[in-house]
Order: structure tokens, then sequence, then C-alpha cells
């Protein structure tokens, strides 16, 4: 898979990090060798074999029944909010 | 008759698939114990767990689970046994971990269909692709701050369930039919209450146009539109639209759009090369949701009876036409209040009070069925008062208006007021001799031949009598003594 500075500049975007252009060539240098190595995998013959959706396939999803054992912690949920008014989150406007 | 856009260049057909969002009934969360309950103070409904803080890790409320298999059974859908939860990844500030845990490719339900019924007596079949289940995303508040909106997670976490049709539909019209029905059934099933004006029911639509037989067309999305009404519009104008640029020489471009309710014009929210990359993934925090046959055969057991099978039964059972029916299994609670007036009594009747008298009442005091000032057993026995004969029909409507303002019992109300039909012959006759008596000049009229005159006597006859002479007694003796 070839990694370009385009790519690179989309991923950064997605994963909302900001990428200095001086920075750009390290990262898709970097970034292309990780991939190489992954891509080893590639490598081993999956045919007739059935994708795992989980490492745990023979396990029950834990459930819960329905009733309320949380909330009305609002102090705690907001105190570290880097901004907050009557309860609120705060967080710069955003309007889509 | 279909739904066709005459064009220049012929006709056009339009495509929908809707994408509706129903607000499962739970006390708790999808995958946390906080409130799922409307209404609360802002994030007072919040855990750990739906704030996003580290380490906290989901674990799926049951009850959700049930109510989308229920929901699958009233879609005539296929329960998977195994559905796997993804992660689909996007950054809002609704949405505290950076994506909602949703279902992609292993939903919960898939393959159902719904009929619906159309003005004109068709019948449509439309196809579902999917139920599937998910969070709910946070509400934003963007008029409280000059520079910052005001975040509450109350709703975010609470369980939705995702029901997408197939592109089956082809007109404004099967839309809301489409919307109406889905809507009965959700309720009947009570897994969603199907308010759209509160937001617990969703919609989006994706619209397209193309010439009868050809393949689709492009398709643009419009997002949350929040009433049926709108829904239909929102296709109607973005289907001309459509037809309007392709006939120009332009093209339609897949995009998201928003539907503004005030103007009926929708505009573009979000293009193609802005849209965004879900990137979906099994949660690894969740391990692939099992169901045993237990658990679907119990809940199928469960099912309650669903609009169309109730229909059917009305039909059959009562003597009602379709439209009859179609009109009292609409809701669930004027169904049961038809089924409680009508059990022992002429049901077509009652069928008829209901939705002529009752609806009419009920719409002017801005009461829903169940606040009814007339109990479904006393419309029953006013149905009966005037079968035998105790009452005329039109003292009936008196006696309804009395039930409404007084919420007593028919037998009451005729009794105390004095209403009671008047069917003995003589009494009538004497009412009948003084207005002939009284009116010597019309009665010569009538005689040489103006019968236009006996619904006059009619009228005045039954004016004497104070509306209580039995109609039929009355115009047959009215008749004899005119004619003399």
């Amino acid at each position: 898979m070839a990694i370009d500075k385009e790519m690179v500049k989309r991923l950064g975007i997605l994963s909302r990090l900001r990428i200095p252009d001086e920075n750009m060539d390290e990262m898709v240098n970097e970034l292309t060798k990780i991939i190489g190595w992954v891509d080893q995998l590639n490598d081993v013959n999956t045919d007739n074999i059935i994708p795992m959706n989980s490492v745990v396939e023979d396990m029950n999803l834990p459930e819960r029944v329905d009733q309320v054992t949380d909330g009305n912690i609002r102090d705690d949920v907001i105190k570290n909010a880097p901004d907050q008014m009557d309860g609120y989150f705060l967080v710069p406007k955003v309007v889509e | 008759m279909s739904y066709i856009i005459k064009g220049e260049t012929g006709d056009w057909e339009i495509v929908v698939g809707l994408e509706v969002h129903c607000e499962v009934i739970s006390k708790a969360k999808l995958f946390s114990g906080a409130s799922a309950t409307f209404g609360g103070e802002a994030n007072t409904q919040v855990s750990f767990v739906d704030a996003g803080f580290p380490g906290m890790l989901p674990v799926i409320n049951h009850e959700c689970v049930e109510q989308a298999i229920k929901t699958g059974f009233g879609l005539n859908a296929t329960i998977n046994k195994k559905s796997i939860f993804a992660r689909k990844n996007y950054y809002y500030a609704d949405l505290p971990n950076g994506y909602q845990i949703s279902q992609s490719d292993h939903p919960i339900v898939s393959d159902g269909y719904i009929d619906v019924d159309l003005e004109n007596g068709e019948t449509r079949r439309i196809g579902i692709e999917r139920l599937h289940l998910e969070q709910d995303a946070g509400k934003l508040m963007h008029d409280q701050h000059p520079s910052k909106s005001f975040v509450d997670l109350n709703r975010a976490g609470v369980a939705l369930m995702e029901i997408v049709s197939r592109p089956d539909i082809r007109s404004p019209e099967e839309a809301g039919a489409y919307l109406r029905k889905l809507r009965s059934i959700v309720r009947y099933i009570g897994s969603c209450d199907g308010n759209m004006d509160e937001g617990s029911m969703r919609c989006d639509a994706n619209v397209s146009v193309r010439h009868p037989g050809e393949p689709f067309g492009t398709r643009a999305e419009i997002k949350n539109v929040n009433s049926i009404r709108f829904v239909m519009q929102a296709i109607e104008y973005e289907a001309k639209r459509q037809v309007e640029l392709l006939e120009e020489g332009g093209k339609v471009v897949q995009e998201t759009r928003k539907f503004d309710s005030t103007t009926g014009v929708t505009k573009t929210m979000r293009s193609k090369e802005t849209a965004v990359d879900y990137r979906y993934f099994y949660d690894p925090d969740l391990i692939p949701l099992r169901l045993t046959d237990e658990l679907i055969e119990r809940l199928h057991k469960e099912m309650p009876e669903l609009p169309d099978a109730m229909k059917k039964r009305f039909i059959e059972n009562y003597g009602l036409t379709a439209y009859d029916a179609d009109q009292l299994i609409m809701e669930k609670d004027i169904a049961t209040y038809f089924e409680k007036a009508a059990k022992g009594h002429d049901a077509k009747k009652v069928a008829n009070y209901i939705m002529g008298d009752l609806f009419g009442a009920l719409n002017k005091l801005g009461k829903s069925i169940n606040e009814s000032p007339v109990s479904p057993e006393n419309l029953g026995r006013m149905v009966d008062l005037i079968n035998d004969g105790t009452i005329s029909s039109r003292i009936a409507k008196d006696v309804f208006q009395f039930m409404i303002d007084e919420g007593k019992t028919p037998d009451e109300i005729v009794n105390e007021k004095g209403l009671k039909q008047v069917s003995d012959t003589s009494a009538i006759e004497k009412i009948i001799d003084e207005v002939i008596a009284n009116n010597p000049d019309k009665v010569a009229e009538f005689r040489s031949g103006k019968d236009k005159l006996l619904g006059w006597f009619v009228g005045q006859t039954m004016k004497a009598s104070q509306g209580k002479a039995n109609p039929a007694m009355l115009n047959e003796l009215l008749r004899k003594k005119l004619v003399g």
C-alpha cells in the first residue's frame, strides 16, 4: 500500500492531529515502513478460514438488566471539562 | 396509478428509501445504567460510560435487545442469532467517544417488509433491509452564548433502532403511509413511542429519479426530517429539483441535504468531497451478541396483535369496512376503546359514533381517547338505546353531548332530561293533529299536489314533539293524515 503526503494529510484530519509540513516526509516514510511490516500478514494463506469477529468467539456478551443504576453525578462528569456553565459542557461554537 | 413527474424528456419516476431512527423505550441506556428518560436536568442522566471517560466499558442492556427483536418480528424480518457491534467514527461535540457504537455488516435484524395501504385502496409491500441497534448522540445548544455551544449528554447513549427500508417507495404518499405504518407497529409493540415532533422517531430520506425502466439514478440524502408531512414535502421538492437539474443537462451529486420546513426547500449540507469517512470496525469492547432460540421463541410467543391482524379481525368479526377498520387501528388506544365499546353492542354503529361524534368532541376538547369523558361502556349503551327505540338518532346527538359535558350514563341522561322517544301512536297523532289544525293553508297546498311540503310538516311536528317523536312513526302517521 502506497502512502503519500495526501493520505497523511487526510489521516491527520480524520484523527484530529496537526502534522506540520516539515514533518511530512518523515511521516510518509515511517507510515510506509509500518504498513510494509503489517503487510507481511498478506503472505499467510487464509483460504477457507472463517474470519473471527472477536478473540473470544465462544463467550456470550455480558448483559445488564434494564435498571437505572447510574447517573446523577453531574459534578463529577463535568468536573474535568476545560469549560463549563450551568451544568453544561461548553465547546467552541459548532454549527453543522 | 403511479406517481409520475412529467418532464420535457418524458416521464420521471421517483425512487425513495427511508432510514428511520426510533428511540427505544427502556429505563436505562443501551450500554450504561444511566436513565434513558426524556427531560431530565442537563447532564444528570450521564454515567462515565456515556461521557466517554477513559477505561469505561459498555455493557449491553438486555431490554433493548428484546425490543429490537420484537420490532423485527413486527417487520416480518429475520432475527439474526449473531450480530456484531461496530464503531462508527466521527468527531462532533455531541459524541464524547469520537465514535458511535452501532452495527454495520451484522445487524440484529434483516430482510423484512411491511405492507402499506394507499388511499386508492391499493396495498404496496415495502421491503426492509435491516434494523440495527446503536447509540443516540447528545444534544447541542447553539443559541446560549456568542462563541460557545452548550453540550447536554443526557440523550447520549440512549438506544436507537435504525430501520432501513429498501428503495421500494415510489411516491410521497407511499413514504407517508410507510412512516405511519411503521409508527403504528412500534407503538403496538411498545418499543418506541413514535413521536416525531419530540424527536423519538426521526427520518432520513434517500431520493433519486429515473425514467421508468432505467437503472437507479444518483441519490441525495435528506437528513433529519421531523414530521411525516415534511418528509412527504421534502421528497416532492427534491424529486422535482433533480428532474429540473437533469433536464437542464446537469448532474445529481451524491450529497447530504437539509430540508427547511418554512420554505419547503432542500439545501446542500455536505457534499461528497467533504463526506465523512466513518472507518467502521468491530468494537473491541464488545464481543458478538448471540441470541438463543429460547429467547427468540419466547419473544415470538409474547408478540401482541399487530395492526394488520387487528384490521383483518375487525373486518371479519365486526363487519367493518376496510376504511373504518383503518381509522380504528391507527392507534392502539383507539382500537382498545372500540373493542370495549363494541363488545355486545352494534359494532358498526359504535364505530361510526367513535369516528364521528367522539373524534369531533375530543378534538374540540383537545383530549386523547384515554381522557374521553364518555366511557366505552357508556357509548355502547347509548347505541343500544338507539337500537331498541328508546331514543331516536336525532336525540342521541343531544344525549351524546350531555355525556361529553357531564360524563353521566346515557340512561341517567335520558331519564333526567326526559329525552325518551315517543313511540305511542295516539301521542304522536295528537301532535300531528295540532300542526294540521294550525296550518290549514299549507294542508290545502299539499293536498293540491305540492308534495314537497311533507318535509316541512315533518319538521314542524318533530319540533312540536321537542324532537322526541319516533321519526319512522311520525313520517308514516303524518303522511296518512295529510293524504286524508
